[in-house]
Order: C-alpha cells, then structure tokens, then sequence
C-alpha cells in the first residue's frame, strides 16, 4: 500500500512541478520587469506591482468580451506600457539625480493611485475568467496539463528569447548594457540616457502587464490585490537570478515557483514564504550574482 | 476628544516610533524596508509577557525592546555587507521573514492572530512616544549622532577619523529595531488584537514615507511625517472613492517639490549646538 | 630639524600593494623623522596616493610593513590607525557632504570613551571638544562659515575645511594629498607658512605634492616614487638634479 502511495505522490510531486512551473513563469517576467529598471538606473519601481495587476485587469476586460486571447495579451501589455513610461516621465526623470529613496516612494506614490484606479474601474471583488477556457487539458499518464499553462510558459519563453534578442543583439539593447555597466562612461560615449530610461521603462512596463494577463490565465481569477504579494516574490526572484542577468531571472523564476509550490504542499504558506525570502537574503549575502554565478559587481574601497 | 480622534491620535504615536525607527537606521545610511519585522516582534513578545506571563506593560515592552534589539544587531552584521538598494530588499526579505514566522506560530495564534492584551489609552501611547521622540532629538545633539551623520556622508572617511563603522552600523540597526518593538507592543496594546498580517511590507513602507516625507534628517521630521500620513487621508475624505489615489497624487507631488522632505537639519543647525563658552 | 635621539615616527619598510597583476607598489621604503616636513614626489600613476592608502589602512599591504612610533600598524583597519594619531586630507576633497562645518570640527577630534560625553549634547558634555573646534576655525580662518553644509561651501573653503577636520584631530602624523593643487601663489604661500608653524607646534608632515616650487621651499626630505618604486630620495636640493628624477618626469606636465 504504501507503494502506491509512494506513486501516487510521486504523480502529485510531478503535477506540482507543473504548477510550479507556471507560477515561475510569470515571475519570471515580473523578476525581469524589476531587473530592466533596477540594473540600469539602480532604482526599485514599486510601481511594477500595480502595473502588473493593472495588465491583469485590462487583459481580463478583452477576454471577459469574448474577444480573442493574443489581443488579451496584447492590450494588457499595450495599456501598461503607457502607463510606465508616464511614470517615468513623472516619478523618475524630475527625480533622477536624488538618493533611491526618492524615485522609488514616488513610483509608489504611482502604485497607490493605480490600485485606486483599478478598484474604482472593476471593484474589489474578485473577478472570475469565463471557466470554458480551462477546460482543455493535455493528459500525459496521469499528469495533466492545462492548455492555458502552455500559454502562460510558451508566452513568457517567447517574451524573454524576444528581450533577450532586443538586448543582446539591438542598438538599443546595447546602449541599455553599456548604461548599466557604467552610467557615466555611457554617457560620455553619447548614449541618451533621459531615452533611453524611457526605454527601459516602457519594456519592463510591457514585461509587467505579461505577466499580468497570464497569471489571470493561471489563476482563473483576478484581484485588485494581487499585485503586492506577487510583487515581492518576484524582487526575491530577480535577486536570486542575480538582479540584471536576464537568463538567471528566467532559471530562478520557475525554480522559486516550484520551491514555492512544495513547500506549500509539504509545509504550508508561511513556510513558503519565509523559505523564499530566506534564500534571497542568502543570495544576497553569499553569492550576489545570483545562482548563474558570474562576475561579482562589487566594487572596492575608493579613496 | 470623540474616541475616533483619539483612536488616530494613538496611530500618530505609534507610526512615530516606527518612524523614528527607520530614521534611527537611515541615519547611517542604511535603509531598511522592515522594520515592520522589529514591530512585529515587539507585539508579540510583549503581548506574550503581559498575556501568559502577567508581566506589567512596562516591563514587558522594555524586555521586547531588548529582544528585538538583539535580533537588530545580529541582522546589522550581515546588513554591513550590503550597501543600498540591496540592503532595502535584504531588509524587505527579513520583513516578510518574520511575519511568515509568526503565521506559522500557532502558540500565539498563527493566521488567526492573539488576543487578551489590557488596553492602553493614547496618552499612554503618546507617553512612550514622547518620551522616545524627546530622548532621540537630545540624542541627535550628541557627538555619536554626529558620528552616525558622518558614516552616513562617507563611510570610508568616516574609518579615516577614527570612527569604528561597524559599532556605529550596527549599533544603530539594534537601536532602531527597539524602538520598532516598542511600537509594536503599543500597537498590540492599544489595538488589543494582532495577527501577522498587521506587520507587512505596507506598515515597513509607511515608517519610511512618514521619515522621507516628513524631512529624513531631523527626528521631528517623524512627528510631522506621521501626522500627515494618519491625517492627510481624513482630509481628504473629499474625494471619497478616489481618497487613496488622491493620497498617492499628494505624495508624488511633495517629493517632486521638495525632496528632502518638510523639515530639514540645516533649519536647527544653530539651536543644535549652543556651545557653553568657558 | 631631525631628533637624532628620538626613534622615527613612520617607517616603511619594502612596502608593495598588488591589484591582481598589477604592482601599484614595489618595495618601497621610507622613513620620517619627527617634526620633519617629508615630501613624495613623481609623476601621476607613481603610487603616492596608493601609498597613503596603505598607511592609513584603507589598503592591506601585500608585503613588507609600516611601523608608527615603533608599533606595527599594518594589519589594524583604518580607524584604529587614526586612533593613534595619524590623520590625512584627500586628493579630491572628501568631505561629509551634509555636515556643516562646526560638525566636522567636532566629530573628527580624538576619540573619547566616555560613553556620557558621547550620548550627551555637546554643548553641555564636552565644553574643552567645543573650545578645541573654536580654536582650529580660528586658526584657518574659518569662522564665517561655520555654520554652512559642507556641500554648498567653494572649492577653496572646502580645501581649508579639510585642512581643519584633520588637524582638529590632534594628530602626531599628517598625511595630506596634494594640499595646494589649484591654487595660486599667495595661496599657496598661505599654506606653507601654515605648514610651517604647524611643525613648530610638533606636528609631523608628510605631502604628496606635485607643484615643484612649493616642495622645493618647504620639505626637508623628498623621496621620489615612479611605477611604483622609489627611485630616488634625499634633500630637495639634491634630489631635483638626479638624472632618474628628471627622466621621470620627462614628458609630464608640470
């Protein structure tokens, strides 16, 4: 008996990794919205949470239309990207020369507003996804897939090949390297910076509202709330994957979602929790690049 | 005083103390996004004290403050390793750390949170947070707040003068994470309920807002900074629905206009250090 | 001038610093005697600046050892190093930023351990660091400016600030970067007679320094550094007609 016990769990075990899978996916974007911003001005958009909750919403209005699901995508990510590079116009840029302190409780400031905005558009309840969506499943044995998990990892693979093609193999993507390597030196070099922000801006803005539509595919479901909790998880997962390294975010970003998901089955939610956050302190402390390793951005003594 | 007011009023007092326990931390240059963490234990080791071990108040927020304080130097060590935003999001992971901790500490209630504490009235609270407000700005007069100013202008020259950054650090995370306690334990005091939840990444957020927004370089700056945060949202009961994003409006605009927030040292430079001439 | 019967202030004993591959300082040794105004010269990338960092602390040395009246001091970090006497001003002026300079008069002075005079107002706790700060304005000049943040004060002010949280701290040894870069004549004689009283008073110098003339009418020993290495010392008078010297600063601007 204990024998197929120990199958049956092993199936649950595979099932969860699934699942883990899908909520790193979404993460993944998000841990990447936060890197594009933080690894090139240095700067926590606390905004990206709202923003992401916001692409959510508008990717559930067009869906709960009937209307087709790349257009869910697309609008969510549309709407979102304006409304970052706004912020940037305003909570960044005026404030760009001051301490981090500064841009980031401005760009909370803006997060506050949009959570405003969105309860006062949809209302605080939750809202559900029309449930004919989920019902296509793909059976592996006694796995099963649902067709809108392929969407939520084959989305975000494509979006992050896409980044990565954008920052490794474009101009811009370049000009973004070269001012996070070094602020100054980019500049002398001519790169615009004020556009480049804007930039980097409006990416990580699209990035956020990704990830907004898909994890209402995830879910079924979404809240005005959504937004902060999955917010932090996502800073844990950008610092796991080493904060500006574009591949580590999209190993960490499934990686914490399974850890997150076992631990849940095994443990319960607060020690999911307090073993996520507790490895992001650990990251931070002993190995900062991120699990990928790397060169250490460290610098020394300057005198 | 209706007991609405009064309720508010106890707010201001203990969002001064968190705030002040942030500052406390800033004032090395270290920004700490959880300090709601500090609070957090405060509460529950203080209600802990009162409720299952018939402690008085006093002792038992005194003993809290020393608790949490330890667990601030044992956190300043690491912190000393991480500069900036970095060390903002370590201290955030530390904050919901703490509060997953408490979730899952079914002995004092877990999700369903603790109860059975004696209520204390806002002048109680205001006791406490006058008393710490006061000791912190005679503090900041001192030669070891000068000391703290300079780790915070430059910490490598602040090791060319002679002064021991590390003490200085560290020390200032315990000092902070007690008084964050002793807001805590008046929270848990006053509110005569607590769970996890009270203890989040918003309340580590709003000790920071009330610091910035206040002015980040005096103590007073903390008084002022909670004051608005408690009353600001009252007065704009105006805008009804839209009250929150009004609040986010306000706050976006005051950090555009002027950055280092209300108050600022260089006004109290003078009044400062009246040197007694011999 | 040297105090033949009194052991040196500062030794440095075959003293190198590595970065990686790269020698920023190679064997170098030097010694200076109390009361002496010692000089280092060479030409820019030789390692001076390099040099104060490892006597101060900031660098640990690769090899070799520096000993402060007669102390090994090579292996303690910087703030206990300027515990012992030892304080410096800065190439580019490192000032607290934020602080005015009243402040810096009185955090920068010797260290006290009693914990009262720490945690009580300064005005009513330690009335002698008060009179000691008033003393060191004076001597500079400074009075006007007490008050004001260190960030909104020019350049030439700044200078004199730093000038003044270094002295204020009482020290055996000076070290100072470059004390007169920028400045013109009467300036710089300002400071030499500064300098000069300074050692009447008992204090120790020593500068890096590239104005020539300046370090010609003021030390009473130069040791020339160049890649690293010290290739050449002696008097000034000396020293400034070494074929090594002069090759070194072939093709430097002066």
């Amino acid at each position: 008996m204990s024998i197929v016990g120990g199958f049956a769990g092993c199936f649950v075990l595979l099932q969860q990794l699934v699942n883990g899978v899908t909520l790193g996916s979404v993460y993944t974007l998000i841990a990447l919205s936060f890197s594009l911003v933080m690894g090139i001005l240095g700067v926590l958009n606390l905004a990206i949470a709202e923003l992401f909750m916001f692409g959510a919403y508008l990717g559930f209005s067009v869906i709960a239309r009937g209307l087709p699901l790349p257009l869910a995508i697309v609008t969510g990510m549309a709407g979102t990207t304006i409304i970052a590079m706004v912020i940037e116009k305003i909570a960044y840029e005026p404030l760009r020369d001051m301490p981090v302190i500064a841009p980031m409780l401005s760009t909370l400031g803006f997060s506050i507003i949009l959570q405003n905005l969105a309860t006062n558009i949809w209302g605080s309840d939750p809202l559900q996804l029309p449930p004919e969506l989920f019902d296509t499943r793909f059976s592996m044995g006694t796995i099963s897939i649902g067709a809108m998990q392929l969407v939520v990892i084959g989305v975000t693979i494509v979006l992050v090949a896409l980044l990565a093609f954008i920052v490794q193999r474009t101009a811009i993507g370049r000009a973004l390297r070269a001012v996070a390597e070094n602020r100054e030196v980019a500049r002398l070099l001519g790169v615009r910076a004020g556009r480049l922000t804007l930039v980097a801006f409006a990416l990580s803005g699209a990035l956020a509202g990704a990830a907004g539509v898909l994890i209402g595919l995830h879910y079924a479901t979404v809240t005005p709330y959504i937004g902060v909790e999955t917010g932090l998880k996502a800073i844990a997962v950008m610092v796991v994957g080493g904060t500006t390294r574009i591949w580590g975010a999209l190993l960490a970003g499934p990686l914490i979602g399974i850890l997150e998901v076992l631990t849940v089955v095994y443990g319960g939610a607060p020690v999911r929790d307090f073993t996520v956050y507790g490895i992001m302190i650990l990251i931070l402390l002993l190995r900062p690049q991120g699990i990928l390793g790397g060169a250490s951005t460290e610098q020394g003594l300057r005198v | 005083m209706s007991t609405y007011y009064a309720a508010l009023f106890a707010d201001v007092g203990i969002l001064l103390l968190g705030a002040i326990s942030v500052y406390i931390i800033l004032a090395t240059g270290q920004l700490s996004l959880g300090n709601a963490g500090f609070m957090a234990i405060g509460a529950y080791v203080a209600s802990y004290l009162t409720v299952k071990i018939g402690l008085p108040l006093m002792v038992a927020l005194l003993l809290a403050a020393v608790v949490a304080g330890a667990v601030g130097v044992v956190i300043g060590f690491p912190a000393l390793r991480l500069k900036g935003i970095y060390l903002a999001m370590a201290t955030l992971g530390f904050g919901e750390m703490v509060r997953s901790f408490f979730l899952n500490l079914e002995s004092m209630g877990g999700a369903g949170g603790f109860h059975g504490m004696a209520h204390v009235s806002p002048v109680y609270v205001w006791g406490w947070a006058g008393s710490i407000l006061l000791l912190v700005t005679l503090l900041e007069r001192s030669r070891v707040w000068l000391e703290m100013c300079a780790v915070h202008d430059d910490e490598t020259v602040a090791g060319f003068i002679g002064l021991n950054t590390t003490v200085i650090k560290v020390s200032a995370f315990g000092f902070g994470a007690a008084v964050a306690a002793i807001a805590g334990g008046l929270f848990a005091h006053h509110h005569i309920y607590i769970e996890p939840g009270n203890f989040g990444f918003e309340r580590s957020i709003d000790f920071v807002l009330a610091v910035i927004l206040g002015g980040s370089t005096v103590a007073i700056g903390a008084l002022v900074g909670a004051a608005l945060l408690v009353f600001l949202p009252e007065t704009l009961r105006f805008f009804a629905d839209w009250r929150l994003a009004a609040f986010g409006v306000l706050l976006v605009l005051v950090l555009l206009v002027r950055r280092q927030g209300l108050l600022d040292r260089a006004m109290f430079m003078r009044s400062i250090f009246k040197a007694r001439r011999a | 001038m040297k105090g033949p019967s009194a052991s040196p202030l500062l030794r440095l004993i075959n003293v190198s610093k590595h970065f990686g591959g790269i020698k920023a300082l190679d064997g170098v040794s030097c010694t200076v005697e109390r009361g002496q105004i010692v000089g280092i010269i060479g030409p820019n990338g030789a390692g001076k600046t390099t040099l104060f960092n490892v006597i101060t602390g900031a660098y640990r040395a690769s090899g070799g050892d520096v000993v402060f009246e007669g102390e090994s001091i090579v292996r303690l970090p910087p703030h206990k190093i300027a515990r012992l006497g030892i304080a410096r001003t800065f190439q580019n002026i490192r000032l607290f930023a934020g602080m005015s300079v009243w402040e810096h008069l009185l955090v920068a002075q010797p260290h006290t351990e009693v914990a009262l005079r720490r945690l009580l107002p300064v005005g009513w706790a330690d009335p002698a660091a008060c009179r000691r700060a008033d003393e060191v304005l004076a001597l500079l000049g400074l009075e006007d400016v007490r008050w004001r943040i260190a960030r909104t004060l020019p350049y030439g002010t700044q200078r004199k600030v730093e000038m003044a949280r270094a002295l204020t701290a009482n020290p055996k040894l000076l070290l100072l970067d470059e004390p007169v870069a920028g400045m013109n004549t009467d300036e710089a004689a300002d400071v030499r007679a500064l300098l000069l009283r300074l050692r009447e008073n008992g204090l120790t110098i020593l500068l890096i320094e590239h104005d020539m003339t300046f370090v010609m009418n003021l030390c009473d020993y130069l040791y020339v550094l160049d890649f690293g290495e010290a290739i050449a010392d002696g008097p000034p008078a000396v020293v400034r007609h070494m074929p090594r010297v002069l090759d070194a600063y072939l093709g430097e601007e002066d």
